[in-house]
């Protein structure tokens, strides 16, 4: 677990001053002068070193990422791009760091700059943060006024940030779509190849970090990567935020070492399962798009990116939704079914006619209206969208349905066999509501 | 040049091929519905998957990856791309299948049925039973013009129209609204399209979402006979397919020609088909005590031949726009038989001097060439409305290269941004003496393109002059310090499809004879007994005095009405015709089918009343006709090719020493739909006269 020493989000609740003053006084900003000195590859080092895997869910090691963007300049400016769309269900840490530790990403966004040689940066805020985005806003002028970013700054690396406010699309959390976005146009994602670090945002090379990824950079550097690389185990290291919704008895979010059992940590922050542990049925291990896991699976897992890749989900954002027996599976995984068919973006022709079908064909197995062949169906239609697409909300949209395919088809074929025992002999079915 | 293997076989091909290019190199077919050559990519039908190795181990859009994204083997070996594996299968049944879920079952009666690529596409990659029970969506269908129909239930959302209008017609208008499956393809406001190219949509939609508004449930693609053809709705000579069922003129398609029209024609082209079936002029009229009243073609030819006799010399001919060469060349020696040289195939005080060399009214750099300009200059012409095609040209150049255009003349949208340098003469001859910031960028070019607009060179109330140091100017610019060899900058823009044909034969005054502008004087005097309009209606009908007005041609417009005479003739798709386009390339139209009741062919006219006034002219078939052309003017032989005219004649035309006036260059065409006697007899034509102005008005 955790050792309150090592926590690097100090202010994760709000119970203390986040403005420059208050991040200052927990450590923000010191020593930061030092580390732009040190140069490009410093930087860029301590970060590989540090074996910081990205925090928006793919987990793409932030280092190498970093060293994609072209060691010299061809005249076309470089540019970071903070990825604050944060709109995956089950997902709220970046809200926190906007609102309570904004310096700590304001810092970052130098940092991050000065090791891929941009002296721009733009964070994308969804467009449903209203108040965070103020608040990052107020908190970048004031990094302004006291010289910290800007032209001519006291760290000698100019720096500007622009917070951009997004429209609230979730398509625009994928990393080209949000380019487009910011661009000023439809948010649809783009082709890759040529990808962002060779024609990014108005064609420059570009950098797309989550807001945690860059959040948690000045502190490796100030405790060094070796630190960070020292919690949790190989490939999987560092501290992470993570946010548990659901039916736990209290429901947060909270910093935790990457590594830990799942049990653990559910005991730990959020005082275990609602109705004790037998009553767990289901748990959605890292936002809505990573496929459902039965809860007796869970049981002994790993909250890392390895640990539930054996579980054959994945760890994604880490935030975790978890479900008990009192929840309608099929009903659950159907909603997540309707969210991505709400938020597909009608560009690629699997995603944009599976994605309904496919929660057409969900909305018939919550009640049970469907006939048993149409699960391996359903199944191949997951399959047929998968790896198909330009961007990955196809794959995101199939993976649910997948894990209850996987996990829950007992379940389903009960529901269908339920509703075709309560037909009348003539066919008709009387509503499952009314009994 | 890179290696890629494709199913096995090796080819090598450049390395910006797309794998798709690859695949066509290797002869493998690929499926696809968004990707079109002509447009950007934008890869999201899917439907071209295919699997790679040394790259991504999902299957690739083959339409957006490049070869060079590829990497090669761990020894060095070539990247592979498949197209026939198991997964590629799979992944091509999927996205048919996907495409296929919300696309209505209305193929009886889709006007897409036969030529529908969905329909080809899913014979050959789909499966052969639905597994979707659920309802399909429902779209509604959206107004966008008097043109083009949609029927959005169909649509599969490829994105081709939106990626044409904003491209290469240069509209904003078009759009994907909304998103997922409530996506549509809308003009936001359901307002018609305000481009004259927008009939292309039809041919690049893949199914029938969008389809022919004025063919709508006319015919099947099956039952249609295919002719080949051009067009003459202006002087560009775009590549068109004639399709006709019977006696009847159904649609009017492109073909490709990528020196001329790519694969793109103009709505004017498109839709005048309905203007060849109206207004038509199926029987000879004599006019009888001021009434034209229907005669056969004995007494008709009689009547004209008595005058004729009594005329003597006192002859003169008018050829229209839509006019071909063989019928000019007739009626140029049954004038000549009579001994008058009153020929004329230019608009009034045209600057254009029959003494002129060739290269003096040629678009002389080719409609292709405009992609190798640097600089190009517009003088008196609005190419959007006078040759829809070679605006299209010109954008395209602009976008590649961000080409500076400057216009003198009329400031209007021509979908692409110019420096606006005045309105007429005196802003010529400024540019000319080298003032101003254009000037230097003309200088500097080694491939300056110097558009000279009708307007520009026909000033009918200021006399020939202005228009001759117009194209002395012109010339002058073209002939910059820095100019590469072999090129020619100096473009004549036509706008009549007889003009470049009729000047190349002589079809203007000669021996002694006099301009149409003075032909109508002369006969407003009583000094001209017979005046032949061969199928001229853009002159003043009123100014003719008493003089006998032959009317030649096919459509009951200005001049059948002045007529008193009428011989009707066969249009473009009822005959062979050779017309030269503004460039001087040579082409034949192909007839599509027969001209309605007893209408001939406008040389069989000419040659008929040759022999009623007992001098006939030496041939009596077409055949013979072209080989006397051919004979005297050689250059016509050469179908499809371009007659280079003589630039250094041109450049000693150059010359500095004009006077300076005042003289508005205005544009030659004042109504885009409404240039000729066909589209004036086409409804669909005036319906979108109509919206046009309409539009211009709301403007205002």
């Amino acid at each position: 677990m955790l050792a309150d020493k090592d926590r690097i989000f100090t202010n994760l609740y709000g119970q203390h001053d986040w403005r420059l003053e208050g991040a200052r006084s927990r450590g923000a900003w010191v020593g930061t002068k030092e580390f732009i000195d040190s140069g490009r590859d410093w930087i860029t080092n301590e970060v590989k070193g540090s074996g910081l895997r990205g925090r928006g869910g793919a987990g793409f090691p932030t280092g190498l990422k970093w060293s994609f963007m072209p060691k010299v300049s061809d005249g076309r400016p470089h540019y970071l791009l903070v990825n604050a769309d944060e709109s995956e269900p089950g997902t709220c840490k970046d809200r926190e760091i906007l609102r309570h530790d904004p310096h700590h990403l304001i810092e970052g966004c130098l940092l991050a700059s000065r090791a891929m040689d941009a002296h721009l940066a733009f964070i994308y805020v969804r467009g449903e943060f209203m108040r965070e985005r103020q608040r990052l806003e107020e908190a970048v002028q004031e990094a302004y006024d006291a010289k910290l970013i800007g032209k001519d700054n006291v760290h000698g690396w100019d720096l500007d940030i622009i917070v951009h406010h997004g429209a609230g699309a979730y398509i625009c959390g994928e990393e080209t779509a949000l380019m487009e976005s910011l661009e000023g146009k439809k948010g649809q994602p783009r082709l890759k190849p040529p990808f962002p670090a060779g024609m990014g945002v108005y064609g420059n090379p570009t950098t797309v970090n989550n807001v945690e990824s860059i959040a948690v950079v000045p502190e490796i550097l100030r405790r060094s990567g070796a630190w960070f690389n020292s919690i949790g185990r190989p490939n999987n290291v560092g501290t992470k935020l993570f946010m548990v919704s659901g039916h736990v008895n209290k429901p947060a979010t909270f910093e935790e070492a990457l590594g830990e059992s799942f049990k653990d940590i559910i005991e730990k922050h959020c005082g275990g399962v609602r109705g004790g542990w037998d009553n767990l049925l289901a748990v959605i291990p890292g936002g809505a798009s990573c496929p459902v896991v039965r809860g007796e699976d869970m049981m002994d897992a790993i909250m890392d990116f390895d640990g539930l890749r054996e579980k054959k989900s994945s760890f994604g954002t880490g935030g975790m939704i978890i479900m008990d027996k009192s929840t309608d599976i099929i009903r659950a995984i159907w909603r997540i079914a309707a969210f991505f068919k709400h938020e597909s973006c009608g560009q690629c022709t699997p995603c944009r006619e599976g994605t309904g079908w496919m929660m057409r064909v969900m909305e018939r197995m919550v009640e049970g209206r469907a006939q048993k062949r149409e699960i391996d169906m359903l199944f191949s239609v997951t399959k047929q969208i998968e790896g198909h697409t330009i961007c990955a909300l196809g794959d995101a949209a199939a993976w649910p349905i997948q894990g209850l395919i996987r996990n829950f088809r007992d379940v389903i074929e009960a529901r269908i066999d339920q509703y075709t025992w309560s037909s009348t002999s003539d066919g008709a079915v009387p509503s499952i509501a009314a009994e | 040049m890179a290696q890629i293997k494709v199913d096995g076989q090796l080819v090598e091909v450049p390395d910006y091929y797309t794998l798709m290019q690859a695949a066509e190199a290797a002869g493998a077919e690929i499926p696809r519905f968004c990707y079109h050559e002509r447009l950007s990519v934008a890869g999201n039908c899917r439907m071209c998957l295919v699997e790679v190795k040394g790259g991504p181990p999902k299957p690739q859009a083959s339409c957006a990856m490049s070869v060079k994204d590829l990497r090669p083997g761990p020894n060095g070996e070539p990247p592979e791309m498949f197209t026939n594996t198991p997964m590629v299968k799979k992944a091509r049944e999927g996205v048919m299948e996907f495409l296929l879920v919300n696309h209505p079952l209305d193929c009886p009666i889709c006007d897409q049925g036969g030529e529908c690529d969905l329909q080809d596409q899913a014979m050959a990659y789909g499966v052969d039973k639905s597994r979707f029970f659920e309802n399909k969506r429902a779209v509604e269908d959206k107004y966008i013009g008097p043109l083009v129909k949609t029927s959005m239930n169909r649509c599969i959302h490829c994105t081709r129209c939106v990626r044409f209008t904003t491209e290469v017609a240069g509209i904003s208008e078009m759009g994907l609204l909304g998103r997922g499956e409530d996506a549509e393809i809308t003009t936001y406001l359901e307002k018609a399209l305000s481009s004259e190219m927008q009939g292309n949509v039809i041919d690049l939609c893949p199914v029938g979402a969008l389809t022919s508004k004025p063919y709508a449930f006319n015919a099947r693609p099956w039952e249609l006979n295919k002719t080949e053809s051009i067009d003459v709705m202006d002087a560009v000579g775009s590549a068109i397919r004639v399709d006709s069922r019977g006696r009847e003129v159904m649609r009017i398609m492109p073909r490709v020609n990528e020196a001329i029209n790519e694969e793109w024609i103009s709505d004017k082209t498109r839709f005048i088909w309905d203007g060849l079936k109206n207004q038509r002029l199926d029987r000879p009229y004599v006019r009888k005590g001021g009434k034209l009243q229907a005669a056969t073609w004995d007494e008709a030819l009689a009547a004209v031949a008595s005058r004729i006799k009594k005329a003597g010399n006192k002859v003169g001919a008018i050829a229209g726009d839509l006019a071909a060469v063989e019928e000019m060349y007739a009626l140029k020696g049954l004038l000549a038989s009579v001994g008058s040289g009153m020929t004329d195939v230019r608009p009034a005080m045209s600057g254009i001097d029959p003494s002129m060399p060739r290269s003096a009214y040629l678009f002389n750099p080719t409609i292709a060439g405009i992609e190798d300009a640097d600089a190009i200059l517009i003088i008196g012409a609005n190419p959007r409305r006078e040759a829809a095609i070679i605006n299209a040209r010109i954008r395209k150049t602009w976008r590649a290269k961000n080409v500076p255009v400057a216009v003198i003349g009329e400031r209007a949208d021509l979908t692409y941004n110019y420096d606006y340098l005045g309105e007429g003469f005196e802003s010529l001859a400024d540019l000319a003496a080298g003032n101003g910031s254009f000037a230097e960028i003309l200088s500097k070019a080694e491939r300056p393109l110097i558009i000279v607009g009708e307007a520009a060179v026909s000033h009918a109330a200021l006399g020939k002059q202005v228009g001759r140091d117009v194209i002395a100017l012109a010339a002058k610019l073209a002939n910059g310090a820095n100019v590469a060899d072999g090129w020619n900058g100096f473009a004549m823009l036509h706008n009549a499809a007889s003009r470049v044909g009729g000047l190349d034969i002589g079809f203007v005054p000669h021996d002694g004879g006099v301009c149409s502008a003075d032909q109508i004087a002369l006969a407003g005097k009583g000094e001209l007994d017979v005046l032949f309009l061969l199928g001229a209606d853009e002159y003043d009908m009123t100014a003719m005095g008493k003089a006998f007005v032959v009317y030649i041609g096919s459509h009951g417009d200005n001049g059948a009405h002045r007529a008193d005479v009428i011989l009707p003739a066969a249009t473009y798709t009822e005959k062979s015709g050779t017309y030269v386009n503004t460039e001087g390339r040579v082409q034949q139209t192909a007839r599509a089918v027969f001209p309605p009741g007893d209408a001939k062919e406008d040389w069989a006219i000419i040659r008929a009343l040759s022999g009623a006034i007992g001098q006939p002219l030496p041939y009596n078939s077409l055949g013979q006709l072209r080989s006397a052309l051919y004979a005297e003017f050689p250059h016509l032989a050469r179908v499809d090719e371009v007659e280079p005219g003589d630039s250094a004649a041109l450049s000693t035309y150059a010359s500095a020493a004009v006077m300076t006036r005042s003289a508005p260059f205005g544009s030659a065409v004042a109504d885009f739909y409404l240039s000729n006697p066909i589209a004036r007899a086409s409804a669909v034509m005036g319906e979108c006269a109509a919206l046009a102005a309409g539009l211009r008005q709301a403007a205002e």
